[in-house]
């Protein structure tokens, strides 16, 4: 009776003490990931020191110096309104990441909850869920949210929400898989047996041991995310005027692409290292997951 | 004077860990003669599959390394062979059966396909005349129906089928010599008998001599002419198959031969000799055998021990080769 | 084999309800009165009537759908609200760019892919691998219109070997047919090129690890025939899944890309309907896309079965 009782304390402790210590040692090893992150760090900080940094006003038009090649009075030169680009680049970084972050959001609360729900609840509302999630998937991402914002109109919000459902299906998967493989675990089975109700468990053993893959996920997923808005709003269906994201940017610089390319080399540029610090990040994160956290995502 | 069939000498291989390059053969010799069987026992960890796939040129070329000896075939130095004319050496005049029949044929390829693809890599010749060869020898194995079965995917057949269909493939160009790694340890008892029937066969009919790795002395009585018995990275016995069972001239193959089940009842478990192998690149000094050895002195714990010519043949790497008389089985 | 497919198959039918489903509701997503919406703001009452009796907007909901889709299953997905031109007809004259574009697009990022991947394999941890690693890094992070926009600056701005815009029917000479979907093709294929390097040296590098890999070398295959045979064979599997994965992406990319190249495609018509809210032309070619997706996830399924023999029993 004891020893039962002893055993089942134990398995109640919190998953893996070391493991948070073991995954912080090993991504500091990652050099190219830590990069990334202080890139990211830089950037967000930029953006939001924006008003500080920006050396124009970024709305202000200035029609007696338009299309003006870097250097000079103006950085990275300025666009066909005599606007300067660095300022508005800062500026519109600022749209780009909020945008990526909402996305991400909306990705997060709609994958989540269906995915505990898929895992914890019988096999006919698991079915069910999995079944929509992979009908959302055989539809092409970009063509989908296109349409949605066909419909819905254009607008960033509208765009990123969309973009948030369409990702979803990954957290969905990420969720239930984590569910389905802890609830196999002695621990739930002994926090069950106690009578411990379902939301302690997913709270304290199951959103803990997702949380590290969700990590790595939300990063990749916001790489997506930044692509995905950029994408949108290059085709216009996106970030409306006289708001700009970085993709807005060389929408309206690809008219110039002949006489002045750095309105287009230099937002994307900035949208290409952004992505890629994302991917890097995520994929440094889930290299420093150990196996026994990976089997979840 | 003529070479035997198969040289090794003073064998050292290093393998790349963490800790930088480990020794993990230290000074392995053996030969094997036209037509011999010879067994190569030893725990595991002792080293038989790396000095196999050494024989084979078949070591993994970025982490490992060949530091020092020879390996004939023939006469013909194998260590620093181009790697060209070791891959055509290999399947013809050598080749080898592994322990694991489930992986180790290609599960996207039809058997007769796999075969017919040896044979045409050594024979040259038609498609259709090496898928001939491919059936006769699946048949020679004993593989029923052989030419309905040659069409047949891996998956298809049991462990044993499978091993048939390994052993089939080893000895479609007739090599000379015939490496088998362990063939019957992942087998069911019945099926292993099966499969060493079949190896002896073989032996019989193409006239290959058989380098036989096991961990298992009991298996070694049944189809070897000689032994040479690895512990820890060296050869510490060679000697003929009875010798070695009457009168072991190495504590290390009499605690093998204690541990043997009794031959009349194999239960299949292995009794096993207390303490285990020491890992690669922790060798204790002296004598390798000596925290686990009933007949240490001290002595064995500091001075390396060379092996030692024995009368009767053979070669024991014990101190007290000369002063100690060990218990043979039965 | 037989029973395989027929059952893979009969597996598409759910899929194809829920996706049909997810189509037709778009409608009901247009927020307020369809009817208005369609009609355009200025419509006087009677122009909104008309539009809500032509739309069968007065139906209960699911007679709508069993008439929409019992059309849809016709091969009629109605006609633009703008043009009267039918959908079907719209999209069947655009096809042929967007297949060209994905097709060639395909085909560069199996070209750059499959050597770059069994490269990286072969030489794990050296140079070689490092450079297709890092390619497969970028390769999926650079937004591929602006991707578009350097290359038309490189190569048909400052060096003028390619044209910069437009579409030359294949019937109008296969050279330029060909030479005007190099850019575009390149510009669609960098990111599945990257993803496709990045799954085959993973896979392969698994593969040549395999037990039968040690099997054919210790029979005398040269190294050749057992990374080309057996290690890619082997290693196929979940590279032809990801390949399969990159048609939804191909087709979403493509509407960029025909906007940057100024090709007449699918894409170009997706924008067209959706700046026009033309509901139809929309709903219609999102089915037209989730049934390329889902027919490619078919072939991709089948083809384990010549893949995997295994697979074919099951
Ligand atoms: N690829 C390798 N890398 C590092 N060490 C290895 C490798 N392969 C074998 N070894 C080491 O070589 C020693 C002998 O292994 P092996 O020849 O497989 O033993 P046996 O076949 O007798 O069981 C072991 O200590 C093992 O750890
Ligand atoms: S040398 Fe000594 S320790 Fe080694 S086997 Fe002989 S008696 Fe035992
Ligand atoms: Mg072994």
């Amino acid at each position: 009776m004891t020893a039962t009782a002893i055993d089942r304390r134990e398995a109640l402790a919190p998953p893996e003490p070391g493991a948070r210590a073991r995954f912080v040692r090993r991504f500091r090893r990652q050099r190219l990931a830590l990069a990334a992150l202080v890139y990211l760090v830089l950037v967000v900080l930029a953006t939001v020191l924006a008003p500080l940094l920006a050396t124009h006003d970024p709305l202000a038009q200035n029609l007696g110096s338009v299309l003006q090649q870097p250097g000079g009075g103006h950085v990275l030169g300025t666009d066909d309104l005599g606007r300067d680009v660095f300022s508005r680049a800062l500026y519109a970084g600022r749209v780009s990441l909020v945008a990526a972050a909402q996305a991400v959001g909306v990705a997060v609360v709609l994958g989540v909850i269906p995915g505990l729900v898929a895992g914890y609840a019988g096999r006919k509302v698991d079915a069910v869920i999995m079944r929509l999630t992979d009908a959302l998937m055989s539809f092409p991402p970009l063509i989908l949210a296109i349409a949605f914002v066909g419909v819905l109109g254009p607008s960033l919000t509208n765009a990123m929400f969309v973009i948030g459902v369409i990702f979803a299906p990954r957290f969905v998967r990420l969720v239930r898989g984590t569910v389905l493989s802890i609830r196999e675990e002695t621990f739930v089975e002994a926090s069950r047996s106690i009578g411990t109700p379902t939301p302690r468990v997913i709270v304290r053993h199951v959103l803990p041991n997702a949380l590290s893959p969700l990590i790595v996920q939300v990063s990749l997923t916001a790489a997506m995310a930044m692509l995905a808005e950029a994408s949108l709003s290059f085709l216009g269906l996106g970030v409306q005027p006289p708001d700009a994201s970085w993709g807005s940017m060389i929408e309206r610089g690809f008219r110039y692409t002949a006489t002045a390319p750095w309105l287009t080399v230099f937002p994307g540029l900035l949208i290409a290292l952004t992505v890629l610090a994302f991917n890097v990040l995520g994929d440094g994160l889930r290299d420093s997951l150990g196996r026994e956290i990976r089997r979840g995502s | 004077m003529t070479e035997p069939l198969l040289v090794v000498e003073g064998l050292e291989v290093e393998f790349a860990t963490d800790r930088g390059w480990v020794q993990v053969l230290d000074g392995v010799s053996f030969t094997v003669g036209r037509g011999e069987t010879v067994g190569l026992v030893g725990e595991s960890g002792s080293g038989k599959t790396v000095t196999s796939l050494a024989v084979l040129g078949l070591l993994p070329a970025e982490s490992s390394r060949i530091t020092a000896g020879s390996i004939r075939l023939d006469g013909r130095e194998l260590v620093g062979l181009p790697r060209r004319r070791m891959e055509a050496l290999r399947g013809d005049e050598l080749s080898m059966i592994f322990q694991e029949p489930m992986t180790s044929l290609d599960p996207a390829f039809r058997v007769g396909d796999q075969i017919a693809e040896v044979v045409r890599r050594h024979r040259g010749g038609s498609k259709r005349a090496a898928w001939a060869r491919a059936v006769e020898v699946l048949s020679t194995v004993g593989i029923p129906h052989a030419e309905r079965r040659a069409r047949s995917y891996p998956h298809e057949f049991s462990g044993g089928m499978r091993q048939r269909v390994m052993i089939a493939m080893a000895l479609s160009c007739e090599p000379k010599l015939v490496i088998a790694d362990e063939p019957t340890t992942a087998l069911d008892v019945t099926i292993q008998a099966q499969v060493l029937d079949l190896l002896r066969a073989m032996r019989d009919e193409f006239g290959t001599a058989v380098v036989f790795v096991t961990h298992d002395l009991g298996v070694v009585a049944d189809i070897c002419d000689r032994a040479v018995v690895m512990y820890a990275g060296q050869v510490v016995e060679r000697a003929g198959v009875d010798a070695l069972y009457e009168h072991p001239r190495h504590p290390y193959t009499e605690a093998l031969l204690s541990a043997m089940p009794q031959l009349t009842a194999r239960s299949g478990r292995l009794a096993t000799i207390p303490g285990s192998t020491p890992p690669a690149g922790a060798m204790p000094p002296g004598c390798r055998f000596h925290p686990r050895c009933g007949h240490g002195v001290d002595a064995c714990r500091d001075t390396a021990v060379a092996e030692h010519p024995l009368a009767e043949g053979g070669t024991s790497r014990c101190l007290r080769v000369s002063d100690l008389a060990l218990k043979g089985s039965a | 084999m037989l029973r395989y497919t027929v059952r893979r198959v009969l597996m598409m039918v759910p899929l194809l309800v829920l996706v049909s489903l997810g189509v037709f509701a778009l409608v009901l997503m247009i927020p307020g009165d369809p009817a208005i919406t369609i009609a355009g703001e200025n419509a006087t009452e009677a122009q909104i009537d008309a539009t809500r009796e032509r739309l069968g907007l007065n139906d209960p909901v699911l007679v709508q759908y069993a008439a929409w889709a019992g059309h849809a299953l016709t091969g009629d997905l109605g006609s633009s609200l703008f043009s009267n031109e039918s959908v079907t007809g719209a999209i069947a004259g655009r096809f042929p760019v967007t297949l060209a574009l994905t097709l060639a697009a395909m085909l560069i990022a199996l070209l750059i892919a499959v050597p770059a991947g069994v490269v990286a394999a072969l030489r794990r941890g050296r140079w070689q691998d490092r450079g297709a690693t890092l390619f497969a890094s970028v390769g999926i992070s650079l937004p591929n219109f602006w991707v578009g926009i350097l290359l038309i600056m490189a190569f048909a701005l400052a060096f003028p070997i390619f044209p910069a815009v437009g579409y030359t029917p294949i019937s109008e000479g296969v050279g330029a047919w060909a030479r005007g979907l190099v850019l575009p093709g390149i510009t669609l294929g960098t990111a599945v090129a990257a993803e496709i390097t990045r799954q085959l040296r993973g896979s392969l590098t698994d593969t040549l690890q395999q037990d039968f890999i040690r099997t054919a070398r210790a029979n005398g295959l040269s190294a050749r025939a057992v990374v080309l045979r057996h290690g890619l064979k082997n290693a196929a599997v979940p590279v032809v899944t990801v390949i399969g994965f990159q048609v939804g992406f191909l087709l979403g990319g493509s509407v960029i890309v025909e906007r940057v190249f100024g090709l007449p495609g699918l894409g170009d018509l997706a924008i067209r309907a959706v700046l026009q809210r033309d509901i139809p032309m929309i709903q219609g070619i999102v089915v037209v896309a989730a049934l390329i997706v889902m027919l490619v996830n078919l072939a991709v399924d089948l083809s384990y079965g010549w893949l995997n023999p295994k697979v074919r029993q099951a």
